[in-house]
């Protein structure tokens, strides 16, 4: 078989090797960071350690609460739990995780990218009383579209409101500040950056008021019971500063990407790019291709080693197109064409004039056929 | 290596209730996950994802096996206490409209106490039972409890700080007679005794992975299927796990997890027997040289793991502080960083002064005679040390009845 070419960095990143040892040494201390013997206490410096590195990496303030979870997806359920009762403003556009987080969750519209409009949202936060929650991605997993998250949050703190922000896919790929962005809660997750899976973290003003999802223990300041995944909270650490260390690389990520796009719409000029005029993660493509259908091209690319995606990794495997073109009022003919390639510092040349070659003859078989009929 | 070796710095294992130390084996099983088979267990659309997906289906029987279930019937989750979180507050909500009592008991893990007084104050009545002096409940207060707005009853398999099995399969004939939901915190049973959700007629069970020489991070909810028993999800997204856990599956951690259960479906019989015997040998030892010690928790129905044991005259916190080459607990971790004496022993009816003498002792795969010895030795001469020092032992020896002193109020 070729060579395997991995482009769905989106869906989750390889572990990075500094990551690994300090997963395999916390796995080795085999403490209960809650025992107050030797090994425990070791246990409890490493996940302190951890917590001080997330911190740091996202420039939280000192004060801010810092909470381990599961992933990220449990991050934005805790998050999207906090005070209640609160109204929730969330855009069509989310992960699956904050919409699906409480069945009363009011929408705010997006423009043709998928960008959060501000004038509608204004008009939201005017109607209801004043305890709302907006929640927004920073960069969309499929689109890699990035919210202006500053202009958010300066309209939503004005009415007296608070902003959620799920950085997942932001992590990593573009500068993510916790004070500068000026938000109230921020998700992150640890497998999207080079880390572990099985662990995230939704991190806190001092005060914002969260309440536990899951109860018992008293572990993470009672907001979060149950042992800490101790060696998952030590790879996080590590490769989140890694990522931030790394952010540099992500020029040359995007002069990968837009290498891709430029070849792509050099085969085929009226090839429709998503969120292509807008501000994007780095290495993220959102790519259609008209009358060949998502599913027909990830298999071709899988036959010759090139892992892409036709969606997000959750929703996958559903026959749904996706809710994140659907939001963005691109007709279902077009959505159900769309491939998500997305790139990390660990791809090359050779991967994308890999992913190229099987998309050419793709498009040129299709384009025979339609000449044909 | 002689058995002195143990220090401060590296003191000797002995609190497997806590955690357990991740076996060699689990982590070689989980180390490709990491890295050359690192996809997402739910892309569908590449080779990266089927791998990942193929190994957690793997890891689902191992589980599934361990229990005696059907791999369908496993939902992965980040622990046991989330699972017990899930168990309670799921079927708490599906079915809360019609039925809305629950019974648990007052010796169970904070994390199902806490859940319970939780639902409480959304409105549901919980009864929680006492136990006998031995630790365990008495099915007769059980029976009593039950009425017919009783949905769910949850008592623990094995408790975490006495070890005690509580009647596992009579709890469960009882649920079933009267058509109500059993859930069971099994995190200190798995792997440890042997368990069947069939012949106990169990509906939920919880699972740690960490408390079975696998990794922290990750544990499982068994879901019966039939009679079918359904859950509101806690956390809401992908729909992964059938809809009740979404979230990225941790591939490695899951697969470590399976692994942790294939060894312990092998080696529990041969490790439970061995355990057994140190159990006895590190009893027999203490009582020996040391008078006046109490066990708490019953001998006989208890996991060969564990011992708890109270130690008269003797002033907890200046015993931890003697024994820093010891790696036990007083208590359960959880609740270790408090000085307020344990409330499974209060239930017990432990006097409040014995119960601030008691030490955990856990015991596990990697110990060894050598190390019971050695603890043996330690404890001993600590506690004998300890009682020379104190008037009260030197009265109790001389036949005062400590009780009837009149303390002067200061």
């Amino acid at each position: 078989m070729a060579r395997t070419v991995y482009l769905d960095h989106n869906a989750t990143s390889p572990l990075r090797d500094e990551a690994k040892a300090a997963v395999i040494q916390a796995m080795d201390l085999g403490g209960n960071p809650s025992s107050v013997h030797g090994p425990g206490r070791k246990a409890r410096r490493v996940v302190e350690d951890a917590r001080e590195q997330i911190r740091q990496v996202v420039n939280a303030p000192k004060s801010a609460q810092v909470i381990f979870t599961s992933c990220g997806t449990e991050a934005n359920t805790l998050a999207l739990n906090a005070v209640d009762p609160v109204r929730i403003l969330a855009s069509a556009t989310e992960h699956a995780s904050v919409l699906g987080a409480r069945d009363d969750i009011e929408s705010i519209p997006v423009d043709r990218n998928g960008k959060i409009d501000l004038g509608p949202l204004q008009t939201l936060l005017s109607k209801g009383d004043r305890h709302a929650l907006v929640s927004v991605m920073m960069a969309n997993n499929e689109t890699g579209v990035l919210q202006n998250i500053e202009d958010i949050v300066r309209l939503v703190h004005r009415f007296g409101a608070m902003v959620h922000v799920d950085a997942v896919q932001a992590l990593g790929k573009v500068d993510v500040d916790f004070l500068a962005l000026g938000v109230d809660m921020m998700s992150l997750s640890a497998h999207k950056v080079g880390g572990p899976l099985g662990v995230g973290a939704l991190i806190a003003t001092k005060d914002v008021k969260l309440a536990p999802i899951n109860r018992g223990g008293g572990q993470e300041g009672g907001l979060r019971g149950g042992t800490e995944n101790l060696s998952g909270i030590a790879g996080f650490g590590v490769a989140a500063q890694l990522a931030k260390a790394e952010l540099d690389d992500m020029k040359a990520v995007k002069a990968l990407r837009d290498h891709l796009e430029s070849k792509i719409l050099e085969i085929a000029p009226d090839t429709t790019i998503f969120a292509r005029d807008v501000e994007r993660l780095p290495n993220t493509s959102f790519i259609a291709m008209e009358g060949v259908s998502s599913e027909t091209q990830v298999m071709a690319m899988d036959l010759a080693g090139v892992c892409v995606s036709a969606g997000s990794a959750c929703a996958s495997g559903k026959s749904k197109s996706s809710a994140v073109l659907a939001a963005m009022g691109v007709s279902e003919t077009i959505a159900k064409t769309a491939v998500r390639v997305s790139l990390a510092h660990i791809n090359t040349n050779e991967d994308i004039e890999s992913f190229l070659s099987v998309w050419k003859d793709l498009y040129q078989q299709q384009s025979q056929k339609s000449n044909a009929a | 290596m002689t058995a002195t070796h143990w220090t401060q710095n590296n003191p000797l294992y002995l609190d497997y209730q806590a955690t357990t130390p991740t076996d060699k084996r689990v982590v070689e099983a989980m180390a490709p996950y990491w890295t050359e088979k690192f996809g997402n267990p739910h892309s569908r659309n590449h080779h990266f994802g089927w791998e990942a997906e193929d190994a957690v289906e793997i890891a689902r029987e191992h589980v599934s096996q361990l229990i005696g279930a059907s791999p369908k019937e496993v939902i992965f989750t980040s622990g046991a206490t989330e699972a017990n979180n899930l168990a309670l507050k799921g079927v708490a909500k599906f079915y809360g409209d019609k039925k809305n009592h629950i019974i648990t008991c007052v010796t169970e893990h904070k994390c199902v106490l806490e859940t319970c007084r939780a639902l409480q104050q959304d409105g549901f009545d919980v009864t929680y039972l006492h136990v006998k002096e031995n630790g365990l409940i008495d099915l007769d207060d059980l029976k009593a409890a039950i009425t017919d707005k009783t949905l769910i009853v949850s008592i623990m398999a094995v408790n975490n700080e006495i070890g005690v099995i509580q009647p596992l399969k009579e709890i469960g004939q009882i649920c079933r007679d009267n058509k109500v939901f059993f859930h069971t915190d099994a995190a200190q049973a798995v792997g440890k005794i042997t368990l069947d959700v069939e012949d106990m007629n169990i509906d939920l069970m919880s699972i740690s992975g960490h408390k079975m020489y696998g990794p922290m991070g990750i544990g499982a909810l068994f879901v019966r299927r039939r009679p079918r028993v359904r859950l509101v999800p806690l956390i809401h997204g992908g729909g992964q796990e059938r809809g009740m856990r979404s979230g990225t599956l941790p591939t490695p951690l899951v697969v470590g997890f399976g692994k942790a259960c294939e060894i312990a479906l092998k080696e529990m019989g041969a490790e439970a027997a061995r355990l057994r015997g140190f159990q006895e040998r590190l009893f027999e030892g203490l009582k020996e040289r040391i008078p006046e010690i109490y066990l708490n928790g019953d001998l006989e129905s208890r996991i060969p793991g564990n011992l708890n044991i109270s130690f008269s005259y003797v002033e907890g916190e200046g015993l931890m502080m003697g024994i820093k080459d010891l790696g036990v607990s007083s208590g359960s971790a959880c609740t270790s960083a408090s000085l307020e004496p344990s409330y499974v022993l209060r239930a017990l009816g432990v006097e409040e002064e014995l119960a601030h003498t008691s030490l955990r002792l856990g015991l596990g795969r990697f110990t060894t005679e050598d190390d019971i010895d050695y603890a043996i030795e330690r404890i001993s001469k600590e506690v004998n040390r300890l009682r020379e020092l104190s008037p009260l032992w030197d009265m109790a020896q001389a036949g005062v009845d400590i009780k009837s002193i009149k303390w002067a109020e200061h």
